[in-house]
């Protein structure tokens, strides 16, 4: 892949939802990107289409007019672990490879690797209810990369957890995509989580949504960037302050 | 895994628990035991005609009787066998018919009023015409059965399917499943344990349409040992039916249940809301 490709492009997306009573204007020239190795925060107010921005790239919906290119494989995460009950952590990993008959050796080996690095190697005969809500979001996200995907999209997944969960989750799951060299779409609501995770930030209008403006995020950190240092970062308070104001003059 | 400290106290505790399990189960055998006593001495000192209420000396030496014949096993084999065979067909079918729906929702929506007007048809009412279309025998009495509990088979095994979150769906398409997997590896597993449910309910209902059809028709089984006894005015021999079918629908109930109990310990879905 040389340097120019992104591994998604979204160029002049619309996406219009037709109903009995009323059409919808969803998405209005969506232009948007994600390169390697990158975290690309999503944020906009709700019912402004992030969701349908996901879905368009993961292929669930077709967009009404526009251009996407797909440089690699995606990988899909929720706002709830949808861990299956009747499967013990190990065979909720596999379903993925079990769907593309790709259970081979190596895979495995992968997953085994996943679950020791990122300790639920122990957990792996329990079942889902017997795991903490982390756990569950951890074994989630090892799901999703057992398929070894280039991008993983999340929509929202720490908005089910409770505050004190979400942030060890977030740095977790920060930590895992970072060390497995994974690009991620991020979509949140939550502008503290936007900037505390990610390189690159979309900021949404409300519905017809227009890309309102990008923010390459630089922070200076002593040391290590985890989304916790991130939020002691001299320029966090500025980022927040600007980007609250582009999502509240909107109307 | 017990703390020793409380180790006196959960003695106790266990002990509290099975001498109440005891004195439930006391208590139930009384009832029962002062039902039959009470009947036994009313109909010896008079108040209750033998004529019409029989008497459980009576149906218990007549009971006797047909065992020592073998007579009676002729006819519950026969209302067992004819059970199995509908609530085994309609359950099948039923679901058969709801992954059908789940598939094609389109075809659901056609589906949708024939279902509603059959489910809230009285089945019964078209047991004779079941029985003469399909004919006097074992296949015209499972027939009815079949048709008593099928629909509404087919009516909660479809809501089931559908009430499987959205979400998990698409987890599964995120990864490129086709519908036949969605089918497999989400849809049936995740309802494994609401399917049990449904078969245990159409054991019941299939015993319904074992009985109408055996009043209408037959010449043999638990049903007819009813109607027979009570167009000749025997009634120990109609009571003795009702004894005989209430245990063996109580014993094919037990056998489901004790199957139900295994698989939800082995399945471990604990977390599986019941629907309707």
């Amino acid at each position: 892949m040389d340097e120019n490709t992104h591994i998604i492009e979204l160029k002049d997306i619309d996406k219009v939802f037709f109903q009995k009573q009323h059409v919808l204007h969803v998405l209005d020239k969506i232009n948007l990107s994600v390169d390697a190795g990158q975290i690309v925060g999503l944020l906009g107010p709700s019912g402004s289409g992030k969701s349908t921005i996901l879905n368009i790239i993961s292929g669930l919906l077709a967009p009404s007019s526009g251009k996407m290119i797909k440089n690699g494989r995606i990988g899909y995460m929720f706002q709830q672990d949808h861990l299956l009950a009747w499967r013990n952590i190990y065979d909720n990993i596999l379903l993925g490879l079990e769907i593309q008959h790709s259970l081979n050796k190596e895979n495995t080996d992968r997953i085994d690797e996943l679950l020791k690095k990122y300790d639920l190697w122990h957990f792996r005969k329990n079942y889902p209810h017997e795991l903490s809500g982390g756990m569950r979001q951890r074994a989630a996200l090892i799901r999703t990369l057992a398929t070894d995907p280039d991008v993983l999209l999340l929509d929202e997944p720490f908005s089910a957890l409770d505050f004190q969960t979400r942030l060890s989750v977030s740095s977790d799951i920060y930590r895992i995509i970072k060390n497995e060299k994974k690009a991620a779409l991020l979509v949140t609501h939550d502008i503290s989580e936007a900037i505390s995770m990610s390189d690159v930030i979309y900021v949404l209008s409300s519905r017809p949504a227009k890309v309102k403006a990008v923010h390459d995020i630089a922070l200076t950190l002593n040391g290590e960037r985890t989304p916790l240092t991130a939020r002691k970062a001299a320029e966090f308070q500025d980022y927040f302050d600007c980007i609250w104001k582009e999502l509240s003059d909107d109307d | 895994m017990i703390d020793n400290n409380f180790a006196a106290e959960h003695k106790q505790y266990l002990a509290k628990v099975k001498t109440k399990r005891i004195k439930i189960l006391f208590w139930q055998l009384f009832i029962v035991f002062l039902f039959f006593a009470l009947w036994e001495i009313s109909a010896r000192i008079g108040i209750l005609d033998t004529f019409l209420f029989s008497c459980p000396s009576d149906i218990f030496a007549l009971f006797i009787n047909y065992l020592n014949e073998g007579e009676i096993f002729y006819h519950i084999a026969t209302s067992v066998w004819e059970t199995i065979l509908g609530f085994t067909i309609a359950s099948i079918l039923g679901i058969a018919v709801a992954i059908l729906l789940w598939w094609f929702p389109d075809f659901a929506k056609v589906m949708d009023p024939i279902l509603v007007i059959l489910n809230a048809l009285p089945k019964t009412a078209l047991a004779p015409i079941l029985i003469v279309w399909i004919g006097a025998g074992t296949g015209g009495i499972v027939a009815v059965a079949v048709f008593i509990s099928v629909i509404v088979t087919i009516i909660s095994a479809y809501s089931y399917f559908n009430g499987v979150e959205e979400e998990k769906v698409r987890l599964l398409q995120s990864f490129g499943a086709s519908k036949f997997q969605i089918l497999t590896k989400l849809i049936l597993p995740a309802n494994i344990l609401n399917l049990m449910s449904i078969v245990k309910i159409n054991l019941g209902l299939s015993w319904v349409g074992v009985i109408v059809g055996e009043f209408l028709v037959s010449r043999r089984g638990i049903g007819y040992l009813i109607v027979y006894g009570s167009q000749v005015f025997r009634l120990d021999l109609v009571m003795m039916g009702v004894i005989v079918l209430a245990v063996c629908a109580w014993l094919m109930y037990e056998v489901f249940n004790v199957l139900d109990k295994m698989l939800r310990h082995t399945k471990k879905t604990g977390n599986n809301p019941k629907k309707n």
